[in-house]
């Protein structure tokens, strides 16, 4: 499954995609987020081992990417009419970007989930609700900067102590990710 | 004067018609639903972390637990993934035992699907018959991978092992028992009034509003789009394969339900097919025997290049303090480092040793840095993984996207306007599985 990429400032990304949906991309395949602040450096003692590898991938300049694939399913056939379709905007903390909700009625949902695992902002959407998580979970557990093994207020306990099991606390005590 | 009231109506999240946990809240209009809200996330077990944390191979038995009513669908879609990415294709035999063991999967899936749609409509005989069928097959991938539900079958660069003996004869068997079972059922239902009168027209869903939804799989089918991962974009051998893509017109539970069982009897025949064309030769990259490096390169020269592959090269690994660097990028390519065959682990201290580095931290597989997606066909649509490294020995980050989760978000759409005895019918037919709506 091939697909080519477009890389759009985040400001602009609801219109370019609301014109790829008038260009027939009738389907939101899927929208997601990376969190790329860890990308091509050290990630402690699982990932790169002191020295770095001459193909260490090039760090990138902003830390997140809104993912949006888009496909063009022609219903008579279908198969698709147009190839598929990688819409990627670099966003920062503080970038301004639309749902595109009014576009793809599914993007609600996904951009629930997105809100809530990496604590992308929309713009229009203030009041936007956590999807799978609940309302009192603290932090946003997909970005980088969320430890493995942090606790949360709801569940454990309320110290924050590490959850009672030997070997789990024995492995994963020297993982530098906090 | 009367008012009209409205009033809500909880379902869930622990609630026998909600195929695990999920929760709906109905505000009703006497039984009439005027507007619905889904809450999901029940399950959620942070499978996308949990891929980040763990090397490529530890990823896969996360894998088994999206959806647990077809994992080997899952297992395939994973690897296909990271083969994308790594530039690796599995030798033929290998792609053969996957899709069999899809297949047969999704065979399972369906089995489930309309069974369990069946008993909460009260048709119990049905669950019976079809959990009957399921047996078999779960017997099967009993054999195949050695456990019913979590079977971690295929791994980057292969499966994990070959067919076991009589596998081919014994689903031979299977085969016209399942039939039987399904012809049963569909004689019990699919003329049957009460059933008819449950399903024919209820939870109809407009194909525009299907695609709009980014819904695949056998309910978009279902509202007469042919839309079918294997065929728009075949993988693994799929596109040697014959079968047909059945549709349905209206899009309501009856349609869900023809679809699901006409894509019962084009998995079986995938499956016939699978058996008639089953090449011989490796299931994986995994190499079996281990020689010196030299005899490889006089092997090379004589031109007997076809047996290479199968062979592992003695390197001296004192050597790997000072080289393991520039070896990073091509690991995966390398067949090395693919997890050796559990009979050379137990068997020589080449292969045992192979073992241990491979799921040593930071030493097993490594996938070359770069983004790639791939799709398959699961149960309820395309399944599909977005697979992001940086070049070390885990993912940088594994997106999964279940089919489940679109067709909970136009859920609403679904139900408002019916009645709250629909829900049941309704929900039972579009397959929500927990497992993969809520990673």
């Amino acid at each position: 499954m091939n697909s080519e990429t477009r890389t759009v400032a985040s400001p602009f990304a609801f219109d370019t995609l609301r014109e790829l949906r008038t260009d027939g991309y009738n389907v939101l395949v899927d929208l997601t987020a990376v969190d790329y602040s860890l990308y091509g450096k050290c990630r402690g003692r699982m990932g790169w081992e002191g020295n770095f590898p001459a193909n260490a991938p090039e760090p990138k300049p902003h830390r997140f990417e809104v993912v949006y694939r888009l496909a063009c399913i022609d219903p008579a056939t279908g198969l698709e009419s147009l190839p598929r379709l990688t819409v990627r905007a670099p966003y920062d903390d503080g970038s301004v970007l639309l749902s595109v909700r009014s576009v793809w009625p599914n993007a609600d949902w996904l951009e629930r989930e997105v809100w809530d695992m990496f604590g992308i902002r929309f713009e229009d959407r203030p009041e936007i609700k956590r999807l799978l998580l609940y309302e009192e979970f603290v932090g946003h557990p997909l970005r980088k900067d969320y430890p493995v093994k942090k606790r949360q207020p709801l569940i454990g306990p309320k110290s924050g102590e590490l959850p009672d099991s030997p070997s789990f606390n024995a492995v994963r005590q020297e993982i530098p990710f906090e | 004067m009367t008012q009209k009231k409205t009033y809500f109506l909880n379902m869930g999240p622990a609630h026998p018609a909600m195929h695990g946990v999920i929760r709906l809240i109905l505000e009703l209009e006497g039984e009439l639903i005027v507007k619905t809200e889904v809450e999901i996330g029940y399950l959620h077990r942070a499978f996308e972390k949990h891929a980040e944390t763990e090397t490529w191979n530890n990823a896969i038995p996360y894998t088994d637990r999206l959806n647990y009513v077809s994992p080997l669908i899952n297992n395939s879609g994973f690897c296909c993934a990271v083969e994308k990415l790594a530039g690796v294709a599995i030798p033929e035999r290998g792609q053969y035992l996957r899709v069999i063991a899809s297949e047969i999967s999704r065979v399972a899936d369906h089995l489930t699907c309309i069974g369990a749609n069946a008993m909460e409509l009260g048709a119990f005989t049905v669950f019976l018959y079809l959990m009957e069928g399921r047996e078999y097959l779960y017997q099967l991938i009993d054999d195949l991978c050695g456990a019913r539900v979590t079977t971690d079958y295929t791994r980057i660069g292969g499966v994990k092992s070959d067919l076991p003996e009589g596998f081919v004869d014994k689903c031979r068997g299977v085969f016209p028992k399942i039939r039987k079972l399904v012809a049963d059922s569909e004689a019990l239902l699919t003329k049957n009034r009460i059933f008819l009168d449950r399903v024919e027209g209820v939870g109809v869903l407009s194909q525009a509003d299907a695609l709009a939804y980014g819904i695949t799989g056998p309910f978009l089918r279902s509202t007469g789009v042919a839309y079918d991962v294997r065929r728009a974009h075949p993988y693994l051998v799929y596109d040697r394969l014959d079968f047909e893509v059945p549709v349905g017109s209206r899009g309501d539970n009856l349609d869900r339900y023809l679809v699901r069982l006409a894509e019962i009897e084009q998995s079986l025949r995938i499956l016939e097919q699978c058996f008639n064309q089953l090449p011989a030769g490796p299931v994986s990259l995994a190499p079996w025997e281990m020689r010196d490096a030299f005899i490889f390169e006089d092997m090379g020269k004589a031109g007997n290049t076809a047996l290479l592959p199968r062979c592992l090269a003695k390197t001296c690994r004192t050597l790997d303090g000072g080289g393991r660097d520039q070896a990073a990028g091509i690991r995966v390519a390398d067949p090395a480092l693919v997890m050796p065959p559990k009979e050379a682990a137990y068997g020589n201290i080449e292969g045992l040793m192979n073992q241990f580095e491979s799921v040593m931290w930071s030493w097993g597989v490594r996938v070359p840095a770069g983004e790639a997606y791939a799709a398959v066909e699961g149960g309820n649509g395309e399944l599909g993984f977005h697979i992001v490294s940086d070049g070390s020995d885990r993912a940088y980050r594994v997106r999964c996207r279940p089919p489940c989760f679109f067709i909970m978000a136009a859920l609403p759409k679904l139900l408002n306007g019916g009645y709250v005895a629909d829900v049941v019918a309704t929900f039972g037919s579009v397959n929500m599985i927990a497992g993969e709506l809520d990673r």
